[in-house]
């Protein structure tokens, strides 16, 4: 797995990325209650916006942790938006996105990485 | 890790105790949650909830001249209010646009008592400073919290401390000995509910908090709550759905122009109140359930049936108590017709809304009978 400065995760299956927001972004939000996620079919370039996460005060960006085309949004989402707080790691998953240049991945934080730039925030 | 460029309130560290999330927000340092907004609201709306409000204004304004002076820029009737009583009004520049809105009362025998935003308060006592002539005179109140207890279970909570709370109906105010010390106290709020705000002094506050704290059926509720509790019951937030350019009739604040004010017409901006009144407002505030899609927040588009801009959201958001999208902003009135169909445009989409009444949850004042 790995993680932005954003508080994106990723986790390469293949050439195939699961993305989603980390737990610390979850925490910060809050009470989730809307998530916009991408179509099927678009074409994302690393550190776009792709989908919106809202809480109760207010909405904000996701952006894409690496370039390629959304497989698909997680649909679940959109009847159940607290699952992100529940399982931001997991069930809560934003997307899946068909990488074109796996390279990306290097440029991103591991977990350890990640849970030291926290410490920094 | 406080700010250092934030001003604090009496009860920071009881916040920070209590392990709230701080924020800045018209330059305090506030807890915008503890627990998490969904259930503070939500507690609010069944037990009772405590609220931190002390960054507000608060003042007296003294003299013999007091209440004529105060009324030369507000359209309610104070000469007429009784001891003991408060009412909502709105501070007007000459264009009749709305400088802030307030709560003033007659606590004591001693003037008014006025609680003001706390975005507006600087500006407010300035203005105050600047144009109250004759025998009337400003006093800030900077020494002392406010703290708010609200929701169906706080006028219990309130009386088995202070058993002279349970004579109070909604709006009375006065000048009391509470926990010991000088408070003003009034049953009223900001969030719909029942409930009481107190003015206590800033050293005594952190003991008051944590005395009704102490009752299991109180939580602390951060600012986040309070404004979906203040959005679902239809109340302005002034800078966003109420602001200097916008009149009190194009607010949907009517209530607050005194039958005898409007007669005498004898407050800044009565020109333009009393023309709006006449001829209709070029706006006006309505409430909108959005029926599809995202909330639609501060500055979305509002677009007829055709998909033409008409207006402009200006607070939105969940519901926590409805379960849907709520939102007010202004539009023509051709537009504002309880179940008008309107379009919001939230990034670029347009998702189908509709004009409901406020509030959007009713109120549960505790009306005295008269």
């Amino acid at each position: 797995m790995h993680f932005t400065k954003d508080h994106e995760w990723v986790r390469l299956d293949g050439d195939v990325a699961t993305v989603g927001i980390t737990k610390h972004a979850a925490d910060q939000l809050g009470d989730v209650v809307f998530v916009e996620t991408p179509e099927a079919g678009r074409a994302v370039s690393q550190k776009d916006g792709f989908a919106v996460v809202e809480s109760v005060k207010a909405a904000s960006d996701v952006y894409a942790p690496v370039s390629g085309e959304v497989i698909e949004g997680n649909a679940a989402l959109a009847s159940a938006p607290e699952t992100v707080n529940a399982d931001p790691e997991g069930e809560g998953w934003f997307a899946r996105i068909k990488v074109s240049d796996a390279s990306q991945l290097d440029g991103l934080m591991d977990r350890a990485a990640y849970d030291q730039f926290l410490t920094t925030l | 890790m406080t700010d250092g460029t934030l001003k604090t309130t009496p009860l920071n560290a009881a916040h920070r105790a209590l392990g709230a999330r701080m924020v800045g927000f018209s330059g305090y340092d506030m807890p915008v949650q503890y627990e998490g907004v969904l259930a503070e609201h939500r507690w609010t709306r069944e037990h009772a909830g405590l609220f931190d409000v002390s960054h507000m204004g608060q003042c007296k304004i003294t003299g013999r001249d007091a209440v004529a002076q105060f009324e030369r820029f507000v359209p309610g009737d104070y000469q007429a209010l009784k001891a003991g009583k408060q009412k909502y009004s709105l501070l007007l520049n000459e264009q009749g646009g709305i400088i802030d809105d307030l709560m003033a009362g007659k606590p004591d025998h001693d003037g008014l008592f006025v609680v003001v935003n706390a975005g507006n308060k600087d500006e407010d006592f300035a203005f105050w400073r600047a144009n109250l002539s004759g025998d009337a005179t400003l006093s800030v109140l900077d020494d002392r919290a406010l703290i708010a207890v609200q929701g169906p279970e706080a006028a219990e909570v309130m009386v088995a401390h202070e058993p002279v709370l349970a004579e109070f109906g909604f709006m009375d105010c006065a000048r009391l000995m509470l926990f010991g010390v000088d408070c003003y106290v009034s049953r009223s709020g900001y969030t719909g509910e029942d409930g009481y705000e107190i003015s206590v002094p800033a050293g005594d506050a952190e003991r008051v908090w944590n005395t009704i704290l102490q009752d299991a059926r109180v939580k602390p509720i951060g600012l986040g709550a309070r404004d979906s509790l203040r959005l679902e019951a239809g109340l302005p937030l002034h800078g966003h759905d109420i602001d200097p350019t916008t009149s009190p009739v194009e607010g949907a604040l009517t209530f607050a122009l005194s039958k005898s004010r409007k007669e005498a017409a004898n407050f800044d901006g009565a020109e333009r109140v009393l023309k709006d009144l006449a001829e209709g407002p070029a706006r006006v505030r309505v409430g909108l359930h959005v029926k599809e899609g995202a909330p639609a927040r501060e500055g979305a588009e509002i677009a007829d049936a055709d998909g033409a801009v008409i207006g402009r959201v200006t607070s939105g958001g969940p519901s926590p108590s409805l379960g849907k999208n709520i939102a007010m902003g202004y539009v023509p009135p051709s537009h504002a017709a309880l179940g008008t169909a309107l379009q919001v445009i939230v990034r670029g989409k347009p998702a189908a809304a509709e004009v409901v009444a406020m509030p959007f949850v009713a109120q549960r004042y505790h009306r005295k009978p008269k």
